[in-house]
């Protein structure tokens, strides 16, 4: 907590998370956007117990909700945390990162995460600052200190991570993370539940990406945001449907000769039932969309 | 979850709420950058404000749904007497540097309309600033609010924009002869502020934007356009022209590390470039 006491940011309780397999606890971020009450507590945080040592994956959206994470870790486990793992640079993901930083884990990101983090974190603290008051002053962007170009393992002692770096998709920095001994996959905002898919990377590359992991042998994947319980395959089926079908819908328009503009006031989400956040985030992904596709030969 | 301290959190929960809302109250007219950016670009010239859409009219969206691609349209007006409007810049007055583009249309270019996308790092008043060949300067604002947390006026996919660096589409649409046709001009470049430090290595990433394109027909000049990294990734140009005769229109464009690159495109009144 000295961490969090040194930023002037309001305690919060340790968060309330669920053993999903024998070691790995998940914490379910709220769905909805960052703000003052939530303190970016928002997306799906985890953390995996070996026997040596315990590795956190996400952080959440400030310092309160990483200490928060902390708290959480503590009431159940003396072992020392020894990786922070951060599935991609966006702002509900890894401003926690700070509330660690007195533990000295390896911080761990896809290769292309210092650069975005580089390129980003000074928007990303003035919109906490915009969009959390208070605690969204003084934050600090931790960087990975280990980076993953490809394939990477950790070992937590008797149980061993696979750790993936993608191509572009939903950002270019996505990472994932295996649990072998549980067959339990944390995909980061590779996949959406309950919440609308944000493209920010490339939507082709998402789409491959996206059919890559529902195709993986494991026991379960949890999504950067909501709950898919046993029916990850499906939440990638819907996710790929809306994905797809806004490409198909932005190449006619831009076929069309349709610009930018018109375009993101024509082209509709179609099927987005169960999906939160559709007015705050369609809109941007049809221009994400269109930015990408105008380029394709 | 709930914070231990109620009541600041409410507090906190409520300014976030209002202050958007009094921002937006303001009227934007007389804001300080807006003193500064305009003794800049006019001096002390008289500028009219122009709310009727008599000379300009500038189009943005209410939010700016992916704050590193806002697409914003300039549009203006034929004139009485024969006046033209000559210049357009566009002004964001939130971003580090709010003078976005100067953009110098000549008669070959028909009219002085510009589409583009511009980064927008926050609540801002965005504006177009005409000034007519006849030496007057109106004005016209949209005021347009931040993205959402997760959105950065930042490139999506920076390995492979510096890949594909200097490609560009230009294509000239079908018109009448006698009437502007729409050009569009893209340009596949980074367009960084340099504005960003690398956190590892402590060190500021070194700018990278487009500053200057000039399009000319025939060798005469069409338009020409100052601009900097306020401009999105590939930057993406829509505005007008209006050829008398068969010609080649071409594109040059300069970037920050003074690297060059050029486009054409064949155009006849009338007939579709290629
Ligand atoms: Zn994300």
């Amino acid at each position: 907590m000295l961490s969090v006491a040194a930023v002037g940011v309001q305690a919060l309780e340790a968060l309330q998370v669920r053993q999903v397999a024998p070691g790995v606890f998940l914490f379910q971020g709220e769905v909805a956007e960052q703000d003052a009450r939530n303190l970016g507590a928002i997306s799906n945080l985890g953390f995996i117990v070996g026997s040596r040592c315990v590795a956190v994956i996400d952080t959440g959206g400030s310092p309160a909700v990483g200490a928060a994470l902390r708290a959480s870790i503590r009431s159940r486990t003396d072992l020392p945390v020894c990786y922070v793992i951060n599935t991609h640079v966006h702002p509900d993901h890894i401003l926690g990162n700070q509330a660690f930083i007195d533990d000295k884990p390896v911080f761990v990101g896809h290769a292309r995460l210092p650069a975005a983090l580089a390129a980003r974190s000074s928007h990303y603290l003035a919109a906490a600052e915009r969009l959390m008051g208070e605690a969204g002053k003084g934050l600090q962007p931790v960087p990975p200190s280990r980076t993953v170009a490809v394939e990477d393992e950790l070992d937590l002692g008797g149980r061993t991570l696979k750790l993936r770096a993608w191509p572009t998709a939903h950002t270019d920095n996505d990472l994932t993370v295996l649990d072998e001994a549980t067959g339990t996959l944390f995909a980061g905002d590779l996949l959406f539940v309950g919440h609308l898919p944000v493209v920010d990377g490339k939507i082709l590359g998402w789409i491959k990406v996206g059919a890559a992991l529902a195709a993986m042998d494991v026991q379960r994947i949890v999504p950067g945001h909501g709950d898919a319980g046993e029916a990850w395959r499906e939440a990638f089926a819907k996710q790929g449907n809306y994905l797809q079908g806004l490409v198909d819908q932005t190449r006619s328009a831009l076929k069309a000769g349709k610009t930018l503009s018109q375009t993101v006031s024509e082209v509709g989400p179609g099927d987005a039932t169960g999906w939160a956040l559709v007015d705050l985030f369609h809109r941007r992904n049809v221009t994400s969309a269109f930015a990408e596709l105008e380029w394709e030969e | 979850m709930k914070p231990t301290n109620g009541w600041s959190a409410a507090l906190a929960a409520c300014l976030f709420l209002l202050l958007p809302v009094a921002q937006a109250a303001d009227d934007g007219s007389d804001t300080p950058i807006w003193g500064k950016v305009r003794t800049l670009l006019v001096g002390d010239r008289p500028v009219i404000e122009d709310t009727t859409g008599s000379v300009l009219e500038i189009d943005a969206p209410v939010r700016a749904e992916d704050a590193a691609v806002v697409p914003v349209s300039v549009r203006t007006k034929q004139l009485p007497g024969g006046a033209y409007v000559s210049k357009v810049h566009l002004v964001i007055d939130e971003n580090p540097s709010p003078i976005g583009g100067t953009f110098t249309f000549t008669p070959l270019a028909g009219r002085a309309d510009i589409e583009t996308r511009v980064r927008i790092e926050a609540y801002s008043w965005v504006r177009a600033i005409a000034e007519t060949s006849d030496g007057k300067v109106y004005v016209a604002r949209r005021f347009v609010k931040a993205s959402g947390g997760c959105s950065a006026p930042a490139g999506k996919d920076m390995e492979e924009a510096l890949a594909r660096l200097g490609k560009m589409k230009f294509k000239v649409e079908e018109g009448s002869v006698g009437q502007p046709s729409v050009a569009q001009l893209m340009i596949s470049h980074p367009n960084s502020s340099g504005l960003a430090m690398d956190q590892m290595t402590r060190l500021f990433v070194p700018p990278h934007f487009v500053r200057r394109v000039e399009v000319t027909f025939g060798g005469e000049p069409v338009m020409t356009a100052d601009v900097d990294f306020s401009i999105s990734e590939n930057p993406n140009f829509r505005f007008y022209v209006l050829p008398a005769k068969e010609g080649e229109l071409k594109a040059v464009v300069v970037d920050s590390k003074d690297l060059r690159f050029e486009s054409s495109v064949a155009i006849k009144p009338g007939l579709r470039g290629s």
